[in-house]
């Protein structure tokens, strides 16, 4: 067993102790960089620990390991980085996630803004989005392959669903929240129609909306690893479930770390929208 | 020296209702209000007979739960009243109008769009130039001038009043309907925003309908003070104030009125 893991640790946390008092930018980088220095030692005591030695009947001994170690890891992730296919890979669950959420957005929102206004839509509609809502989308796999075969589309419909429901509760939610003196002021102004939902009730949920925005691009983005695990035969949950099939586990740890990072990005994203001034109102106190 | 009660007369100012005079903008005529509530019926505004003038500033004044407000959302048509009914130049009113305006205490101003989007709300429907040669000459008239982009999150709560005043000026109002708009403000800001109040008031010729339960507030800015009592909600009387403006709270004169306003509301201000 290794022993620099703890050592690396040691220093870590001595760096998390030390920046704890340091100026912003400098304490903002050196605490994530130290954590994640201690989740990776942590990885490697991990499979340090979990490995044993399986005697063998020829009077040999193997080394069974359950999980590959940090530097496997990226070894044999090497070949798939230089010849593309992890980011080909990478591109087509981006890709699928981007058109089964846009779709999600482009209806879920003006259904969710129309079914929220009118208490009549809503009485009729919310039970039903409440029923579905709590299915898993996962539940949906076996459909959408009869549906729509081991294609693209198979796997873009099932991230339309998962994005689907939060995104049209979480934005008839908002509607039913907005403060009655909007309401009262566009009365007062004429404001009617068409231009109420563009001029008020629309903006006035848009806060709401970019967060169910975000709650829902994230459920996409794990939802995105089962579909294609099933439903396709590419992209990164492919990825995981093929290398499963060859054993190849280092494969298989090097497309979940590849999910993190993009879901970090996808998120990092998501937060620069509730920055825009149009946004940022209704996540500070007035 | 003239006796206090000659420039605080109640009883002259009763308006019986009526065919009324051509400057009369509002006539409300026997308006009662009740609403039910939990199996009863609770009466917020009961037999209210008042008349307006064109350019008036009409304070109506009372203890909080008086049905004040109830009154002037009937006179603004944004409820109806149980019976009786409200005329303004004459014709009945049946709903909000988009030049009866009202300055709320929670403003009401968008917090999603700036200052100067806030203060040309009422004015779509204009060309592009009027619009904002209108806007500009209102976000300076209240004092908003460099504020323009700024959002309502950004300013103080007096800036955010005159946002809303500025609005509502804006769509050049026939009449303002004020609902204890300073009630928000520290008590420095709002001595300040009645200042600005009155000056707009006369250089816009505004008839403007100001609620309030602070005998000063009414006293420093009503040219009529309607006084009201609670449960239910009648007008006890309705007092001329003729004091000169700026009106001082320190002068003997100002003093009787407001003695003269709280044994109306039925309290002693000595505490």
């Amino acid at each position: 067993m290794s022993t620099w893991p703890f050592a690396v640790t040691a220093a870590a946390l001595a760096t998390i102790l030390l920046a704890r008092k340091l100026r912003d930018p400098i304490a903002a980088v050196l605490l994530p960089l130290s954590v994640a220095v201690i989740f990776i030692c942590a990885w490697q005591y991990s499979c340090d620990a979990m490995s044993y030695e399986l005697p063998l009947s020829d009077g040999t001994v193997r080394r069974i390991e359950l999980f590959p170690t940090p530097w496997q890891t990226l070894v044999d992730n090497v070949q798939p980085i230089r010849d593309g296919t992890l980011l080909s890979f990478s591109i087509m669950s981006v890709y699928r996630v981007a058109v089964g959420f846009g779709i999600a957005a482009i209806i879920g929102i003006p259904l969710g803004l129309w079914a929220g206004w009118y208490m009549r839509s809503f009485q009729a509609l919310n039970p039903l989005f409440q029923f579905l809502r709590p299915i898993s989308p996962i539940a949906w796999i076996p459909f959408a392959v009869l549906w729509f075969g081991i294609k693209d589309s198979a796997a873009i419909f099932l991230i339309g669903l998962s994005s689907f429901f939060p995104i049209v509760t979480g934005t008839l939610t908002a509607v039913r929240a907005i403060p009655g003196v909007y309401v009262r002021t566009a009365n007062n102004y004429g404001i009617e129609g068409f231009e109420l939902f563009r001029r008020v009730v629309f903006p006035a949920c848009l806060p709401q909306i970019v967060t169910s925005l975000r709650m829902a691009l994230g459920i996409a983005w794990m939802v995105i690893v089962a579909a294609e695990m099933i439903a396709v035969d590419s992209g990164l949950g492919y990825q995981i479930m093929d290398s499963r099939n060859a054993s190849n586990y280092a494969r298989v740890a090097g497309a979940m770390v590849t999910i993190g990072l993009i879901g970090v990005a996808l998120d990092f994203a998501m937060r620069r929208l509730e920055h825009l001034d149009q946004v940022r109102w209704g996540f500070s106190r007035l | 020296m003239r006796n206090a009660h000659d420039r605080v007369d109640p009883a002259a100012n009763r308006i019986a209702p009526g065919p009324s005079p051509a400057t009369t903008k509002v006539v409300v005529h026997g308006v009662s209000r009740v609403f039910p509530r939990k199996g009863e019926t609770l009466e917020a505004v009961v037999g209210v007979d008042l008349a307006v003038e064109t350019g008036e500033f009409v304070c109506l004044l009372g203890p909080s739960g008086c049905g004040k407000s109830t009154l002037l959302n009937i006179i603004g048509g944004f409820l109806e009243p149980t019976s009786g009914y409200v005329q303004i130049d004459g014709q009945v009113v049946t709903g909000p109008h988009p030049r009866r305006v009202f300055v709320l205490q929670e403003y009401g101003i968008f917090p999603w769009a700036s200052v100067w989007d806030n203060v040309a709300l009422g004015l779509t429907k204009r060309p592009k130039e009027e619009r904002e040669r209108i806007t500009r000459h209102y976000v300076d008239l209240v004092g908003l001038k460099g504020f323009e982009d700024s959002f309502p999150s950004e300013i103080s709560g007096g800036m955010q009043q005159r946002v809303a005043v500025a609005r509502a000026l804006a769509v050049s109002p026939d009449i303002v309907f004020m609902d204890e708009p300073l009630g928000a403000l520290d008590s420095l800001t709002r001595l300040q925003m009645r200042r600005e109040i009155l000056k707009i008031w006369r250089e816009e010729k505004l008839t403007i309908l100001f609620v309030t339960h602070d005998v000063d507030e009414a006293l420093q800015l009503g040219e009529r003070i309607v006084v009201m009592t609670a449960r239910p909600g009648t007008i006890r009387e309705i007092v001329k104030v003729d004091l000169p403006h700026p009106r001082d709270f320190g002068s003997l004169e100002y003093g009787r009125a407001k003695n003269r306003l709280f044994e109306l509301l039925g309290v002693s201000h000595a505490v």
